[in-house]
């Protein structure tokens, strides 16, 4: 059940984490970033969460902090999902790499900081991936216009 | 690289020069015409969803071989370029490059939205229509267009290559191809 | 002693085995694949920024351009994501959900057809890819007489199915799946016992089940490797719990135990099918949640409030509550899983697409280091890739 496995969590790390939400049946646990691949090792080697099915960046443009790094995984034996989130400010936009616990994670860190710009820290291999390489700019961020930056805003309605 | 197609400026008197305007040079540019347009080989530029509608209509139900159309993977050997798919500022330079090393004649079909206009992707990496870079003779609209709308496109490339005039002189080496 | 060096070519982006604008920069000693560098990108199309700036409703049809062999599965996942956020998951008429699982089965027939025919056409037989694309035409009238377009469908909607099944339509899907065990037969007599087939694939790019999971493989590759998982059975959606059907595994974690395993899979999936007909019973295509579902065309044309719903809906759509859901299903190639973040307006905040396909391409290096180059063209065809989905 995935609120024992968010006890053992909170028992282990009650200094990072911040906030446990669940929500239409999923569990969502927010915490800081510094312990994050400790965290992650936790999960993966006491909880039996081996499977990282997808790490994104999420850009909340007014908020603060900015950013929100999001990995949901996935526990192959007992089938449960887990969604661990971790805050990321936009001076400091660097997370540390757990392409060492999951080395799955290596493409999806890419990914995000390409279209994101969050770095991660110790990265085997941190460059873009899915924009050419020369490409300045994080297109998914929100102040990154759709039609990009050398093309007119499209003037019709859109929504 | 090295070889641009037309770089050297034709002057206005090798503009209107053509081999000759009576029945024996017309009938000479329909031959030309007709035995380049009755084997068109178009080389294999599938990029997204239309590639397979592509592959589809070159399967057995809408055969394309009954044309006389041949896949051909490399360049130097294809007579036609089927831009099918969404075209990326990434892919860009290898679309130019693949293009240049086609010999001349050589035609260019967009095929689907995407390739004509950009599609329903009108976003920062998509290039909106490959007719911003490329020279196109036919554009096929559908998302993707029916094997039926392929076939369609390329008779039409065809009926284009049929009117062409001076084909003889330009493979004689005498004047340009004026196109129809 | 002589010095060796590799050398280094370029695979792509325009090649004709590589499914799509795929890169690979490959480093080669001789024959053998000492690096091979994916570089992928050539058909980012920026879907998930573009699904930002659209209302729930019309960030449909982008979904069906992800995976663009399996049209449906996309829809299927979008679908379920949006409902699990609305928290209207079981509202659902049963009538959709049949229909929901056997389309969805059909569609999985269509996407593992289109893997057969080219994977066979890269290593040579290329039979098997008319043949295959001969029962594909048979899946695409189905396809275009349900919902109108041979391929990007666009055909489930949220909180049910935009329109019914054509009459006729169940002795049309009986037919096919009568025939398709048939053919099945038919290319496994061409390939199974083919001696150039089984040199060529059996031993042949590898990966074991712990570097699998580790490296996110999943779907029919990583059950070839050994490991039980399957989403449809442990994870179920759209009624699948109520369904019958076995889970292929094997246990040779190569590219022949992939090709059987993906062979039995279409044999499940007209199991499936059969037992979706059966269970077909006249009802409603559409959840009575008035603020979110369309109302039927009839209501539409006849009456004022149903013309003023539909107006609301399609202009302003629908406002879910703020939060967000992580909603993965068994695509025909993997999991595929739609992570979508809500702010309470009408547009989905945040879409992200997590594709099997870019997950299982991460596995190409590791599975052709040291192997021969001939085998890269295997290994590509094995892991079933689709560049729409990994480029988005």
């Amino acid at each position: 059940m995935s609120q024992a496995v968010v006890t053992k969590l909170n028992g282990a790390f009650a200094a990072s984490v911040l906030d446990v939400k669940e929500h239409r049946g999923e569990v969502t646990v927010t915490v800081k970033k510094e312990e994050i691949v400790a965290i992650c090792q936790f999960l993966k080697d006491e909880a039996g969460y081996n499977f990282l099915c997808d790490l994104c960046g999420v850009d909340y443009l007014d908020q603060e902090p900015r950013f929100m790094v999001v990995y949901n995984m996935y526990n192959i034996a007992t089938k449960e999902r887990l969604r661990v989130k971790v805050l990321v400010t936009e001076e400091g936009a660097n997370v540390d790499t757990v392409s060492t616990v999951w080395s799955t994670a290596n493409w999806h860190e890419r990914e995000c900081w390409d279209l994101m710009g969050i770095s991660f820290n110790d990265h085997p291999d941190l460059r873009r991936i899915l924009m050419p390489a020369d490409w300045e700019g994080h297109p998914l961020r929100k102040d990154y216009p759709l039609q990009g930056p050398d093309r007119e805003l499209y003037q019709g309605r859109i929504s | 690289m090295g070889v641009t197609q037309g770089a050297e400026k034709v002057s206005v008197a090798d503009c209107n020069k053509v081999l000759g305007n009576n029945v024996m040079t017309t009938s000479l540019d329909l031959v030309v015409n007709w035995s380049r347009s009755r084997s068109l080989w178009p080389m294999t530029f599938g990029l997204a969803c239309c590639a397979i509608e592509m592959m589809a209509t070159g399967a057995a139900r809408f055969d394309l071989d009954r044309m006389g159309i041949l896949f051909r993977a490399s360049p130097r050997q294809a007579d036609v370029i089927i831009i099918a798919g969404t075209v990326t500022h990434k892919m860009l330079p290898v679309i130019k490059v693949v293009y240049e090393q086609m010999p001349e004649p050589k035609y260019v079909i967009a095929m689907g939205a995407c390739a004509s206009s950009g599609g329903v992707f009108d976003t920062y990496s998509v290039v909106q229509g490959i007719d911003q870079v490329l020279p196109v003779d036919v554009y096929i609209p559908g998302c993707p267009p029916r094997p039926e709308g392929l076939l369609y496109g390329l008779i039409k490339l065809q009926e284009k290559i049929m009117r062409e005039r001076n084909s003889f002189g330009a493979a004689i080496n005498v004047g340009d191809v004026v196109p129809g | 002693m002589a010095k060796k060096e590799t050398m280094t070519i370029n695979m792509g982006p325009q090649h004709p085995s590589t499914h799509g604008v795929l890169q690979l920069v490959l480093e080669l000693d001789g024959e053998t694949v000492v690096n091979a560098v994916p570089h992928i990108g050539f058909l980012h199309r920026g879907v998930e920024k573009l699904a930002e700036n659209r209302s729930y409703h019309r960030a449909l049809p982008l979904t069906d351009r992800l995976d663009y062999l399996a049209p449906m599965s996309n829809n299927l996942g979008y679908v379920l994501a949006v409902e699990k956020l609305l928290g209207i998951t079981d509202q659902i008429p049963e009538r959709a959900k049949v229909v929901r699982v056997m389309m969805a089965e059909l569609t999985r027939i269509k996407s593992h057809l289109v893997w057969l025919a080219t994977h066979a056409l890269d290593i040579g037989a290329m039979t098997v890819f008319l043949y295959c694309f001969r029962e594909r035409e048979d899946i695409m009238d189905m396809y275009e007489k349900i919902s109108g377009a041979r391929m990007t469908s666009n055909y489930f909607r949220v909180g049910g199915l935009s329109l019914d099944l054509p009459e006729g339509f169940e002795a049309d899907i009986l037919k096919f799946i009568d025939a398709m065990p048939g053919h099945l037969e038919t290319y496994e007599g061409l390939l199974t016992g083919n001696k150039i087939w089984r040199k060529r694939t059996i031993g042949v790019a590898t990966i074991s089940a712990e570097d699998a999971i580790d490296v996110g493989l999943t779907g029919p590759a990583l059950r070839a490797s050994g490991v039980d998982w399957d989403l449809r059975r442990d994870n179920p959606y759209s009624g699948y719990e109520d369904y019958d059907f076995e889970v292929i595994t094997r246990d040779g974690c190569d590219t022949f135990d992939r090709y059987t395993a993906r062979l039995d899979e279409m044999r499940e999936s007209c199991k499936i099918i059969r037992q979706a007909v059966d269970k077909l019973q006249p009802g409603p295509i559409m959840a009575d949640v008035p603020s979110v579902c369309l109302p039927a065309k009839q209501d539409v044309t006849n009456s004022i409030e149903g013309l003023i719903h539909h107006f609301k809906i399609i202009t302003e759509g629908f406002k879910p509550e703020p939060g967000e859901v992580y909603q993965g299903i068994e695509a025909p190639k993997g999991e595929l899983g739609y992570y979508i973040v809500s702010d309470g307006s009408a547009n989905p905040f945040r879409m992200k697409v997590r594709p099997p396909s870019f997950v299982n391409l991460q596995a190409l290096p590791q599975m052709i280091e040291g192997k021969l180059l001939a085998d890269v063209i295997a290994a590509i065809g094995t892991l079933d890739i689709v560049l729409g989905e990994i480029d988005r």
